[in-house]
């Protein structure tokens, strides 16, 4: 029952904070780029506004296209459920981190699917795309996790970060920082981020996540860009407490909350930073030359696994 | 049961020309029949096994010769995994069949049917090895004439010719080893090759275990034994490519599971290469498959493939069970076991239900070509919402049953990390890489897939005036896609029947630490836990809460319908994208796997600015070119060689004789 409540706080502060770090992504770059931004909290003001406004769907569309925007907003809720914030406990029973990958991938099948379902060509090519990044990136992400499931001895989530935590600086193998260069990588990709996608583009081209966003508008389009916040504030967290998990409380007192909660907000603020910075920094790559960085990814997470076994 | 099957056949066969009647005593005899093997198989895994021999056996006092029959919990499994999908598959068929009314014989097909479906649990209960060769041969050709049923189309001939060619190569290695263990065991009964493996030489022993990779990997589909699967099951009727794709292959994982764990036995770390061997093997034919469905324009071609596919994912899990039972870890055997079974009973139901879903496609606009489909899920409601829900399992989304099978082999390769030999472990790891690469692959086929046949617009006529399909073959399909979500949500409820199955071959019952509740978890106690029913549950409640969210936050708003934006040139199927253009972008990351061969050509005419355009592109068949067609050239090239004493004169070949004669007296003098 504890775990539960500890699991529902949690999810809520994901959904609820989840805006506010791609606020605080587009900030950082506009200050880089030496502009003055939107502030902080621009992207709360535009869910807003997007709520307010009816959705137009395609006369070509069929139920895929309504069911979508749902789908991919509750697989993310329940992924926030999975995942442990500030103290290492999570709804485990539920399922563990194969069902956190899945629930993402489900997600985007739902997505890629409903990109195809008003027939224009933006939405079939965003649609390819994605599949193919996907198919890179999915294993990458699965074994990037497992490496560090092998070294906590358990695939749970809260677990693996529980067994870090009390493990402390012993655990620290380069399999960590392997996994972790993983699936940093993954995280971009799966994301939409520079270098894989421009998050701000719509440059018929090159869009990938925004071509398959094309054809919502209204609250169906505040979903979908709710659960792709949501979807970005997951991978952070989950790169944080699978990995360095550090700082998060083992037990249920004010002190060790009060500090895992500050160390979850300043790792989210360096993650940003970097997104940011890297963002401000590199050109989006040619779609064909992406296969040779996610394949990159993959073959770093396999080096994980592989070290974890050799050293 | 059997007397019905053969009523059902005959008579079906004494109807031909009156084809109502003859529909329905045919397919509900086949129902009927199904329905008694699911009592049965039921009632042997909640009772105990049956036996049972015919009289006609005779005893030469050292071998006897004879039929018998005998259920233990392993063929009661794979009884009900026959019987539950070829309940649906018979009902389906009331209406399916009905095309053929005129142009084929519909009494043939009928018998055929209940035939097929009568061999192939005749397989499965054979108690020796006489009944099982008789069972496995009808069981071929009855499959061979329904793969060729449509006999006036001459590339459904060639294909039903590839199958009967490589079926019976796979039967002649299939015989050699049953023989071999047979004289060791001094007995054509099965009861009576229990662990006879262990008084085997090595090497007989390991003959055998070659021997029966490579008959029953034929019939499974494993790469590069793989080449008739493609074409036989597209070419067979689609209820019967959903009996094939469903069980029939799954038949060969029986064998394997029989001979491999029940007559051989797995012994110690030296029968780790076994396991070994299984996964490379496995990861490959997983692997390769998926990479062809993926590219494939013939949708039943893609069905094909992904049965190829899993049939991989089913022995990566197979593979991890004897790798653990060669190095005596009995739990973590039995989770890999259970997990081969589970998906085993789970890629029978959702691939017959897709199938079937591509025989309603197929009866409803007469088209094999996924380029020509497109809006079907408009025409076609009822259709579109069943096939995906086989789409979701297949793809394996939680909580449907793909995923609780997918779950547990990802475990049980996870758990290897216990075993301690650095090779063994990498081994593993590559495999688990590879099943995560299959899964990320397998949904980007069935995103293409569903996405081109149901969603959009229509890309020809045949796809635009489509019509849904008869009620009978909605039922067969509905029973299918709510078998998909129920054995997802009730697998800890399986788990326990299959564990019961698993536990003779494992050395040991794990269910009782499998499963808690309606939780799954690992046998190594806090590695992991799952469930089904409380991630749908969460599910559930997860949405009416964004529902309400979404609709009540910022006022209630109206949908409104328009146009696909069209950057203003007006939408037609010229300008939607295709599954060719859909698979292009992997196409381009595997091309050193497809070496795929382009051809564009450009005609100019009078007017410079109207060119006729032409781009072809082609995926040769690898496997056909670089390993088949030199065996099929050196084969052909000593025929002629030996050809050359073929003087057609009768003189000369008794003069053969002869000689032979001769030469064997002096030999054996």
């Amino acid at each position: 029952m504890n775990d539960l409540l500890l699991a529902l706080i949690q999810a809520a502060l994901i959904l609820g904070l989840a805006p506010l770090v791609t606020g605080i992504i587009r900030k950082v770059k506009a200050l880089l780029q030496s502009r003055r931004g939107p502030p902080v909290l621009q992207p709360y003001y535009d869910l807003r506004k997007l709520f307010r406004k009816s959705s137009v769907i395609s006369s070509d569309a069929s139920w895929i296209t309504s069911v979508t925007p749902f789908v991919c907003m509750i697989a993310m809720m329940v992924a926030a459920l999975l995942v442990p914030v500030f103290i290492t406990a999570s709804f485990g029973s539920l399922g563990d981190l194969i069902v956190v990958v899945y629930l993402f991938a489900t997600a985007r099948f739902f997505m890629a699917l409903a990109a195809l379902d008003a027939g224009s060509t933006f939405g079939g090519m965003g649609s390819s795309r994605e599949m193919m990044i996907s198919a890179i990136i999915e294993p990458a992400i699965l074994l990037s996790i497992f490496s560090a499931a092998l070294i906590a001895g358990t695939t749970d989530l809260a677990g693996i970060s529980q067994v870090l935590v009390l493990g402390g600086t012993d655990l620290l193998r380069p399999t960590l920082f392997l996994a972790f260069a993983a699936f940093f990588i993954a995280t971009l990709a799966e994301n939409a981020r520079i270098p894989f996608d421009n998050p701000a583009t719509h440059l018929e081209l090159t869009m990938i996540h925004e071509a398959m966003l094309l054809e919502y508008s209204g609250k169906q389009l505040a979903l979908m860009e709710m659960a792709s916040m949501t979807k970005l504030m997951l991978c952070i967290t989950i790169a944080w407490s699978a990995f360095f998990p550090f700082g998060m409380a083992t037990e249920l007192s004010p002190l060790p909350v009060a500090v895992g909660l500050i160390a979850f907000l300043v790792k989210l603020l360096l993650f940003a930073l970097a997104i940011a910075l890297i963002e401000s920094s590199m050109a989006k790559m040619r779609l064909f030359r992406l296969p040779n960085l996610l394949t990159g990814s993959f073959i770093l997470a396999f080096l994980a696994v592989m070290s974890f076994y050799i050293l | 049961m059997v007397i019905l099957a053969l009523c059902g056949g005959l008579s079906a066969v004494g109807l031909n020309n009156r084809h109502k009647e003859c529909i329905y005593v045919a397919f509900g005899s086949a129902a009927a029949f199904s329905a008694c093997g699911i009592v049965v198989a039921v009632e042997v895994l909640s009772a105990g096994p049956l036996a049972l021999s015919l009289p006609l056996s005779s005893d030469n006092g050292q071998i006897s010769f004879g039929y018998s029959i005998m259920v233990d919990q392993l063929s009661a499994f794979f009884l009900l995994v026959i019987c539950t999908l070829a309940l649906p598959v018979s009902i389906y068929s009331f209406g399916y069949v009905k095309e053929y009314e005129g142009k084929y014989g519909l009494g043939r097909f009928g018998l055929l049917y209940n035939l097929f479906l009568l061999s192939m649990v005749l397989v499965v209960t054979a108690g020796n090895v006489v009944a099982f060769l008789i069972a496995w041969e009808l069981m071929s050709l009855c499959s061979y004439f329904l793969v060729t049923f449509e006999n006036r189309d001459t590339e459904k001939a060639s294909a039903g010719m590839l199958y009967l060619v490589m079926t019976h190569l796979g039967s002649a290695l299939i015989m050699s080893a049953l023989l071999l263990i047979a004289f060791q065991a001094n007995s054509f009964e099965f009861s009576a090759m229990k662990d006879v493996g262990q008084f085997m030489g090595v090497d007989v022993r390991n003959l055998a275990f070659i021997l029966l990779l490579l008959g029953f990997g034929t019939k499974a589909g494993i790469v590069p034994l793989h080449i008739w699967l493609p074409k036989a099951h597209p070419a067979a009727p689609s209820n019967i490519s959903a009996l094939m794709s469903g069980v029939m292959i799954k038949t060969a994982i029986y064998m394997l599971i029989r001979t491999y764990f029940d007559f051989l036995g797995i012994n110690g770390p030296e029968d780790a290469w076994l396991g070994l061997l299984f996964l490379l093997i496995a990861s490959v034919t997983a692997l390769v498959g998926v990479l062809y469905a993926l590219v494939e324009k013939d949708y039943k071609r893609i069905l094909a493939f992904s049965s190829i596919e899993n049939i991989g994912i089913v022995l990566i899990a197979f593979g991890s069970a004897l790798l653990f039972k060669a190095y005596g870890l009995n739990d973590l055997a039995a989770l890999a076991l259970i997990a081969t079974l589970l998906h085993v009973f789970f890629h029978s139901l959702f691939k017959g239900l897709l199938f079937l879903g591509a025989g309603a496609i197929l009866h409803a606009t007469g088209t094999r070509n996924l380029e020509r489909l497109g809006g079907l899920s408009r025409r076609m409601k009822v259709t579109s919402v069943l096939f995906f829900i086989g789409v979701l399992s297949v793809v394996a989304v939680p909580p449907f049953n793909g995923f609780v099978s997918e779950w547990l082999i990802f475990q049980s390769l996870l758990l290897s990390f216990t075993l301690n030999d650095v090779l063994v472990n990498l081994l593993v790891a590559t495999a688990l890489g590879m099943l995560a690469l299959t899964g990320a692959l397998a949904a980007t086929c069935f995103v293409r897939f569903y996405g081109m046949a149901f969603l959009a617009r229509p890309r020809s006529r045949e796809a635009a005036v489509a019509k849904e399909v008869p009620r009978s073959m909605l039922l067969g399909m509905a029973v299918l896609a709510v078998l998909c979500l129920l054995t997802g949500l009730l697998s800890t409820n399986i788990i326990q029947v299959v564990d019961s199955v698993t536990t003779p071959f494992a050395g040991t019952s794990i269910a009782g630490r499998l499963t808690n509740g309606i939780v799954l978890e690992t046998p190594v106690s806090s590695f992991s836990s799952m469930s089904p029913v409380l991630i749908s549950l969460a599910l559930l409640i997860a949405l009416p809460l964004a529902y309400l969210f979404a609709t009540r936050y910022g006022g209630v708003r109206a949908v409104r319908i328009g146009d696909t934006w069209d950057c203003g040139t007006p939408l037609n199927e010229r300008n939607e994208y295709t599954p060719t253009g859909f698979a292009q972008p992997l196409k381009r990351v595997f091309r050193g796997f497809y070496r795929e061969r382009t051809r564009t050509a450009v005609e100019r005419g009078a007017d410079p600015y109207l060119r006729r355009l032409t781009y072809e592109t082609s995926i040769p068949e690898l496997i056909d070119d670089f390993l088949y067609r030199p065996i099929v050239k050196i084969a052909v090239g000593l025929a002629r060689k030996v050809g050359v004493i073929q003087t057609g004169s009768i003189q000369a070949y008794l003069a053969y004789i002869f000689v032979t004669l001769v030469l064997l007296l002096i030999i054996f003098r």
